[in-house]
């Protein structure tokens, strides 16, 4: 009966529902037609079912993120880059008050592995976690087929520059990218370039707004450029973004198209602090010692700017990077 | 059928957003916009618009032709408004210590090779490669966005772009 991932993460039989149930450490995972239920030594909670998906689809897919993934005000994951936190009540005032929080750490890829096999597993044909929700089936019901082609997808990551030869390319139709239909209105023109012979590699040039409006997944930033260790991560946006975000570095965001608005909390206690209505060509700060959530009504470009040094939350730690982006 | 329209922003069209404070300090989101950063500067004024250690973004206000520049390692030119032209050249000699942050701006057209040139308009981004040199040209004004690490021409006046209130 026990479909054995590993010592720390086995998925157990499959219930009435057809779905498989999951453990990690003391952590278990079930599913029913509409909910997720996570239980550990100390408590148990429940999330709906497609906002759990679209969640574990984030995390899954930025391999834990910079900081904190809380799934919802209870459950999520803090990356410690090679080891991850997965907590119950960790960042929830009153769980902590009452001390019946629980965390519990895990090697990086041992618990990506169960991660992966809960989405696999818990993910319906016709339902694609990573789409707006007008753009695809319904996550409810009993264990209907698999959709592992949308939720196993490759993240891009440009080494330089989408578009410079032999690294990532730009989309098309032709490459299975047609354009967004919250987007049908971008211009799709492209840069004209002229290299001169034996410059081809450097004189590149791509329009990023079309490659944005060619993307087929909502709140997954993936690298388009690299400056060093500063990484611009745009990413389109439409309806909720899954998780809570919470940071261990400051991040930047600049919004190229349509608005977005963020609801800002304080990282540990959930206490609002904020809100951040960004429209187009609006640049905004968030502090490393917040949480936020963005509220997208129309699909929408956020270019989200991250600086990718290892060695940021250590600096933090240790007093030498401020938690505030800019002193003025 | 079209039943969208996006709205971008532009140096005659924009309308900024806002930090609602429940309980912060809104300097703390140094929430600034490009495009009402560039209606106020100067030519190639080189404006901080967000800063995370010592890489920067800056808001370029392109206009006319910008002097040649530097640069010791790639920098990305996103063009968020108008039409800007890249111009590159492989210098003769090293202009910059590859170790350096930051392109440096040149006295003059330095000796050297044409690579080529970009013609890019908005949504546009352009690679301005590492050890090489590069100018933009404008004929009416356009915006940059500039991805890079602060040099010595980094312009920060974070008081007078930024929500303080
Ligand atoms: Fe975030």
């Amino acid at each position: 009966m026990t479909d054995t991932l590993n010592n720390d993460t086995a998925g157990a039989g499959v219930n009435d529902a057809g779905y498989a149930t999951f453990t990690a450490g003391g952590f278990t995972f079930r599913r029913d037609e509409y909910f997720a239920t996570i239980e550990w030594p100390t408590g148990s909670h429940q999330l709906a079912i497609d906002s759990f998906l679209r969640s574990m689809q984030r995390d899954v897919a930025w391999g834990f993120f910079y900081g904190i993934v809380n799934f919802d005000e209870v459950f999520g994951t803090m990356n410690h880059y090679g080891n991850v936190d997965m907590f119950a009540g960790r960042f929830n005032e009153a769980y902590r008050k009452a001390e019946v929080d629980y965390s519990e750490n895990f090697d990086h890829d041992v618990l990506i592995e169960c991660f992966k096999a809960i989405l696999s597993d818990w993910t319906n044909e016709g339902y694609d976690p990573f789409a707006a929700p007008m753009e695809t089936g319904s996550a409810f019901g009993p264990s209907k087929g698999t959709n592992d082609a949308a939720v196993t997808r490759r993240r891009v990551v440009a080494d330089r520059m989408v578009g410079v030869p032999g690294d990532e390319q730009i989309r098309s139709d032709e490459t299975g990218f047609p354009i967004n239909r919250g987007f049908e209105d971008v211009p799709q023109d492209e840069p004209i370039v002229r290299a001169e012979a034996g410059y081809e590699d450097e004189v590149c040039s791509f329009n990023l707004f079309a490659y944005l409006s060619r993307s087929d997944v909502t709140w997954n930033p993936s690298v388009v450029s690299a400056c060093k260790e500063s990484l611009y991560c745009p990413t389109t946006e439409e309806y909720i973004l899954p998780v809570i975000h919470g940071n261990d570095r400051v991040e930047w965001f600049v919004q190229l198209s349509d608005e977005i608005q963020w609801d800002v909390e304080d990282r540990d206690t959930g206490a609002k602090r904020a809100r951040v209505v960004m429209k187009a060509g609006d640049v905004a700060a968030m502090p490393a010692d917040i949480r936020h959530q963005g509220y997208s009504p129309k699909r929408s470009m956020l270019l989200v700017w991250e600086n990718g040094s290892p060695r940021i939350p250590e600096m933090i730690a240790k007093g030498e990077a401020t938690v505030h982006p800019v002193d003025f | 059928m079209n039943q969208y329209t996006t709205v971008f922003g532009s140096l005659s069209d924009f309308e900024k957003g806002r930090v609602d404070i429940v309980d912060d300090d809104p300097k703390y989101y140094a929430f600034s916009n490009v495009y009402d950063v560039a209606s106020r500067s100067g030519p190639y004024e080189k404006v901080a618009v967000a800063k995370n250690l010592e890489y920067v973004l800056e808001a370029i206000r392109a206009e006319g032709t910008s002097e040649w520049r530097a640069t010791p390692h790639d920098e990305f030119a996103l063009v968020m408004d108008g039409t800007v032209i890249v111009e590159l050249l492989d210098p003769a000699e090293q202009l910059i210590d590859p170790d350096a942050s930051g392109s440096i701006g040149l006295d003059a057209q330095p000796s050297g090779t044409r690579m080529g040139r970009v013609i890019a308009g908005r949504g546009h981004m352009a690679m301005l490669p590492a050890g090489r040199v590069y100018r933009f040209v404008a004929d009416e004004p356009a915006v940059i966005l500039l991805q890079t690490i602060e040099g010595p021409d980094t312009v920060y006046k974070w008081a007078d772009i930024c929500q303080t209130v």
